[in-house]
């Protein structure tokens, strides 16, 4: 037992070491701080973190340096490591919100640009250059459009948020509350996925609908998995969903998984939240054209009609089922 | 002695669903007197107490408290009035101060005065004579001492009556005097005491009074000068007496070429008892005779495997075995009875069933349970042949007064057929009834040709039993008595010597 | 009569819960108990709790057997479960062609990799004596960046036939697979109790580990052993949950699973401190958790609220079933019982028809 564990640190000891070796100085090259959360927080942070390394590589002209972690005292612990180090620009996804001034000012006081990606810190809008984000009332916005444009007699929808008080469920719920409010749709069941934005409870949700005889036509779920969720009740009670089915669906995310379910028209449409802030990012600091402030991301949605094989490998994240496989 | 009437009680009467617990019983206490409440476990005095403090409300009769007619609904009103209870077991925080536990969760206010505090429990300790200090800890004190600051809680609130229920049974001597010491003192003040004890020499030491309860009723109120041990004996228990002057040992026939069931050359264990031999014969009853720490458990666990065993070599009817777990043991033919009861013995929360058949079943097998059926005829079995008072087999051992927890775990044993059974302290805390059966049985068995080790920290009943005694002192074996040479008397002067012989150190 | 409700008094308080539930749903809609065939499978209310019960019955009677010999709960089941799946979803995904015979090895493998973990945990908790909560919890802590690995950074897509029919139905039998794999299991483990002394051996071991060891049974040995049927049944909850999926997420298969699985352990009367334990208790405690679960959405209770009210139910339920609580009932039943007695018989005799007992007194 205890020989394993200390074999285990002197591979950490060992692993930590070859990272600072790798970090030594080469010339010509522009170095970069990326402070992340690690990838297996989600398929979304997977392909972030993928994104990021694969852009600012020794090949396109970057000497950076990661950190991925959960912790944001360690994340603030690397940020100060990385404005020692003298790093020309550094990248930022914060953990927490909150507890980032003294180190954004101590950046700005050594002359390096601060760019946030993916999420906002709370902080006055001077301690950092640029913030690239997913706006996630835009992504319910445009979600919300399509099912209106489903030329529906009535819409009918049941709404499954994500863990409740998150940026994604308040941004992606708001547009649908919105249309509600406004009598464009009707909401029947309003659900969550809890904590964990879980299939399960998405599936109970849609089950406790059917339970209960209500009439709905379309289900509107905050991510992939969610979805998911739902079309498992919908499957088990009979009910047909999807291109030419009674009930549309749309999911959230881009799991190549939720895309190839939308090709294979088992669902109607998945709206993109968009990891890969990278390229946007590369072209800022090779350009010069450094914006300033908060700038949302361009992202897509996808229907039966508009989806394609191109697109699925471009912008879905996570494993690819493969053409035609349907995950139920 | 003409004095006042503190506590009077006329027939109480107080029912459990099928069961009579008390039944029309008078009890009178008097200013300062120190009153022994006498009787086997199930006699009532528990739940007699329990209608004094509150915990109980009575069925019938009428209690009066210096005249004043009460019906106390909860404990806390008992304690107001000045009856404080102290139990057998401690039930004082021991990470907290001396004075904090005397004094905590008894003020309403929300801040406590710390100075103030631990000046008012130095008083009171010095004048009750307790010798510890406010600001110590408690784990830090003797188990005495902590009794004793148990009482000092108790005694604190201007109490008039004070109930020690068991005080002493975790005591040693020395302790014991230094809590009669502070009895004696709050009986000056003018306290009424009522002490509950099994041991009989206690009560002749300190009681005033006594009043003995018998199945729930009451069988009478002695001066105790004016009473025998012998004569409280017969009230607490009718009419079984007799058995205990009836008691014959039995001697077993040992030839040279006899080849002993058990012989254990050099054994130790982990807990710290020194190299000893030791030997039995096939129907021997000996015995571990010592003072408490002289390793006499030690010695016994030593022989069971109990502990973890460090050294020696071990002999089943000649043949060399292996020992080094109870299982071995028990596989050997081998029985223990642990010392500790609640701790090492009973399995509380199963039923009696269980309990009975747990050894035999592990001998068994993982694998191999006994049908429902046959359990429970073990258990019907046993729980006929050792008179153990149950109401069902089904029912938790944990519900069962302590002396039929004990014959259960007896029967446990008994059950697996061993060849060697050692009884550590089988009637420690059991009512006298019980102590009488279990010691013929001893007999008994050797007789069926069982070998036994009886430990008892009660030396008459080793010597009314055992035909060989072997006496330890600081863990070691100091002697060897048997035949005349069993007395009393002999067995302390062996340990009395075995101290001042350098040689064996 | 009276000794068979004797015998099942732990399952008072769930089998009431259930009930009260029961009546709940039924007064929404007294269709509740309705099951009707969909593609050739029976649906309804009923099917929809025992199949979304699955994972969480399962992992129940192992918590069950943990706490009852450790005095202490597994934390880390989920995440054990999660990466037995990846496991078993590599080994699958490896086989070019998806046969039973893939998806049996894969799960036997899946099974092994439990059996490794609950050794782990186990190890920690009878070896080294370390609290099961804290032992676990190194486990809790690290198990899904493993399984993150085992998945090779992604979530693994799991689109094969059998797969489905596991998480779904086999078309030609009615009823669901999940359904019928717990079924099983619960018989795998009745056969267990029946032709074992696994039930006397960890009661022994959990109410007093000092007897047990002096009557021959090596207490450690046990709090191994449901260690290792833990891993066990985080296997086959894990290999259920992944073929309901149909793809593995490392990040939140089977996610909070280990507090509805403690939860369920009380409600069926079990004591978290170990000792004397129902399983039949643990399976209605979990069956009761996942009704309740539905009736909360079926009461339409907004979803940021909904937890304060699972919340709610579940401290009244804890109070209800607390020792103060149950002290103060049987009391307050021996009053009313006096009383009927006294009602019912004249005085004098009231006391002599009752049968002689032995009351518990010291």
């Amino acid at each position: 037992m205890k020989k394993a564990l200390g074999v285990l640190m002197i591979l950490v000891i060992l692993g930590s070491g070859v990272l600072f070796a790798a970090g030594q100085k080469e010339s010509g090259l522009i170095k970069v701080g990326i402070v992340n959360l690690p990838p297996e927080e989600s398929g979304y942070r997977q392909a972030n973190v993928e994104d990021m390394n694969n852009v600012f590589s020794v090949a396109n002209g970057y000497d950076a340096k990661q950190t991925n972690t959960l912790d944001n005292s360690e994340q603030i612990a690397a940020a100060k490591g990385y404005i020692r180090d003298g790093v020309d620009y550094l990248l930022i996804s914060a953990a927490n919100a909150s507890g980032w001034d003294d180190t954004l000012k101590s950046a700005k006081d050594a002359g390096i640009q601060v760019i946030l990606f993916d999420r906002a810190i709370d902080t006055n809008e001077s301690n950092y250059q640029a913030a690239i984000l997913s706006d996630m009332a835009y992504e319910g916005e445009k979600a919300v459009e399509w099912v209106l444009s489903l030329g529906l007699d009535k819409i009918n929808l049941i709404l499954i948020r994500g863990q409740m008080g998150s940026a994604a469920e308040i941004g992606r719920s708001a547009a649908v509350l919105d249309a509600a409010k406004a009598g464009k749709l009707n909401i029947v069941a309003d659900g969550t996925g809890g904590d964990s934005w879980s299939l399960e409870e998405a599936r109970k949700v849609v089950e406790a609908a059917i339970a209960a005889g209500k009439d709905f036509n379309v289900i509107y779920a905050q991510n992939d998995g969610m979805a998911q969720g739902a079309v498992q009740a919908l499957q088990a009670a009979g009910i047909s969903h999807g291109k030419g089915g009674k009930v549309k669906i749309i999911g959230f995310d881009f799991n190549r998984f939720a895309l190839r379910n939308v090709q294979a028209g088992y669902w109607d449409a998945d709206m993109q939240c968009n990891p890969r802030q990278a390229a946007e990012i590369s072209k800022w600091i090779k350009s010069g054209k450094m914006p300033s402030g908060v700038v949302y991301q361009e992202e897509l949605l996808l229907t039966t009609e508009t989806i394609s094989d191109e697109l699925i490998a471009k912008w879905g994240i996570n494993a690819d089922p493969g053409k035609g496989v349907i995950t139920r | 002695m003409l004095s006042e009437t503190i506590l009077e009680m006329k027939d109480i009467s107080k029912s459990f669903p099928g069961v009579k617990a008390l039944d029309s019983v008078d009890f009178k206490l008097r200013k300062g007197e120190i009153h022994a409440l006498m009787g086997e476990n199930g006699a009532g005095k528990s739940t007699l107490i329990k209608v004094i403090t509150g915990v109980y409300g009575k069925d019938a009769g009428l209690i009066t408290l210096q005249g004043e007619s009460i019906h106390f609904k909860a404990p806390e009103e008992a304690q107001n009035k000045g009856i404080g209870t102290v139990y057998q077991e401690i039930m004082l925080c021991p990470n907290l101060t001396v004075a904090e536990n005397m004094f905590i969760g008894r003020s309403h206010s929300l801040v406590v005065n710390w100075k103030q505090m631990n000046e008012k429990a130095a008083q009171l300790l010095d004048s009750l004579g307790i010798p510890a200090s406010p600001v110590q800890e408690l784990t830090s004190c003797s188990l005495a001492v902590q009794q004793m600051i148990a009482i000092a809680r108790a005694v604190d609130m201007d109490c008039k009556i004070l109930i020690l229920d068991e005080p002493t049974s975790s005591l040693d001597e020395d302790e014991v005097h230094k809590l009669f010491k502070l009895m004696r003192e709050l009986k000056a003040r003018g306290v009424g005491i009522i002490f509950i004890t099994h041991f009989l020499e206690q009560v002749f030491e300190i009681s005033d009074r006594i009043t003995v309860l018998r199945n729930g009723k009451l069988v009478g109120e002695y001066e105790t000068t004016s009473l025998s041990q012998i004569e409280l004996i017969s009230k607490m228990l009718g009419n079984v007496l007799e058995d205990i002057t009836k008691i014959q040992k039995h001697e077993p026939i040992v030839s040279d070429t006899s080849i002993p069931v058990f012989e254990g050359i050099g054994l130790s264990s982990a807990a710290g008892v020194r190299p000893f031999n030791f030997v039995i014969q096939r129907g021997e009853v000996n015995g571990f005779a010592g003072l408490l720490g002289s390793g006499r458990s030690e010695s016994a666990r030593a022989i069971f495997a109990a502990d973890k065993v460090t050294g020696g070599e071990v002999r089943m009817k000649g043949k060399s075995v292996k020992i080094k777990t109870p299982l071995h043991a028990i596989k050997q033919g081998i029985g223990y009875l642990p010392e500790d009861r609640k701790g090492d013995g009973i399995i509380d929360d199963l039923s009696v069933r269980d309990n009975i058949i747990l050894t035999l079943q592990v001998m068994k097998g993982f694998f191999k349970p006994f049908s429902l059926k046959q359990a429970e005829t073990f258990a019907e079995e046993y729980i006929k042949k050792l008179n153990i008072k149950t109401p069902t087999p089904d029912t938790p051992i944990k519900s069962l007064s302590g002396g039929n927890q004990q014959k259960v775990i007896l029967a446990r044993w008994l059950l697996t057929n061993p060849e060697f059974l050692i009884l550590d302290e089988p009637t420690r805390g059991i009512d006298v009834g019980t102590k009488v059966e279990i010691q013929k049985l001893v007999i008994k068995l050797a007789n069926n040709g069982m070998s036994l080790t009886f430990i008892s920290s009660e030396i008459d009943e080793m010597i009314r039993t055992c035909s060989r005694l072997i006496v330890m002192k600081d863990r070691e074996i100091v002697g060897e008595l048997k035949g005349t040479e069993l007395t009393e008397t002999e067995v302390m002067n062996v340990i009395a010597q075995g101290g001042k012989n350098p040689c064996l150190n | 009569m009276p000794k068979l409700i004797k015998h099942f008094s732990h399952l008072v308080l769930p089998v009431s819960v259930m009930t009260l539930l029961i009546i709940i749903n039924l007064i929404k809609g007294a269709d509740y108990f309705r099951i009707t065939m969909v593609n050739g499978a029976f649906y309804g209310n009923i099917p929809n709790i025992l199949f979304g019960a699955s994972e969480l019955v399962i992992l129940s009677i192992g918590m069950t057997l943990v706490t009852a010999a450790s005095r202490g709960q597994d934390i880390s089941i989920g995440v054990s479960a999660t990466i037995t799946s990846a496991v078993f979803v590599q080994y699958v995904l490896q086989a070019g062609e998806v046969t039973l015979l893939t998806i049996v090895v894969g799960f036997l493998l899946s099974c092994v990799i439990g059996l490794l973990l609950g050794a782990f945990n186990g190890t920690l908790v009878s070896v080294f004596k370390v609290q099961p909560m804290v032992a676990s919890l190194i486990l809790f802590t690290g198990g899904r960046s493993i399984a993150f690995m085992i998945d090779g950074k992604l979530s693994p897509i799991l689109a094969n036939d059998i797969s489905n029919q596991i998480g779904t139905v086999i078309p030609g039998v009615p009823i669901q697979t999940p359904i019928i794999l717990t079924v099983v299991f619960i018989a795998l483990v009745a056969v267990l109790f029946k032709t074992t002394n696994l039930r006397l051996y960890v009661e022994t071991v959990g109410i007093n580990p000092n007897a047990a060891r002096l009557n021959g049974i090596n207490p450690k040995k046990i709090i191994f052993l449901t260690f290792l049927i833990m891993g066990i049944c985080t296997a086959v909850a894990g290999f259920i949950a992944v073929n309901k999926a149909g793809r593995h997420d490392s990040v939140n298969l089977l996610k909070l699973i280990m507090m509805d699985a403690i939860l369920a352990v009380a409600i069926g009367g079990n004591s978290l401190i170990g000792g004397k334990f129902s399983i039949t208790g643990a399976i209605i405690g979990a069956y009761t958790i996942e009704m309740l679960n539905r009736t909360l959405l079926r009461l339409e209770i907004e979803p940021a609220t909904i937890k304060v009210f699972k919340a709610v139910f579940i401290i009244i339920l804890m109070v209800l079933s607390s020792p103060v609580v149950r002290v103060f009932m049987k009391k307050a039943l021996d009053r009313f019982r006096s009383w009927r007695l006294s009602i019912s018989q004249p005085k004098e005799n009231a006391l002599s028809t009752t049968n002689i007992a032995e009351k518990k007194e010291e």
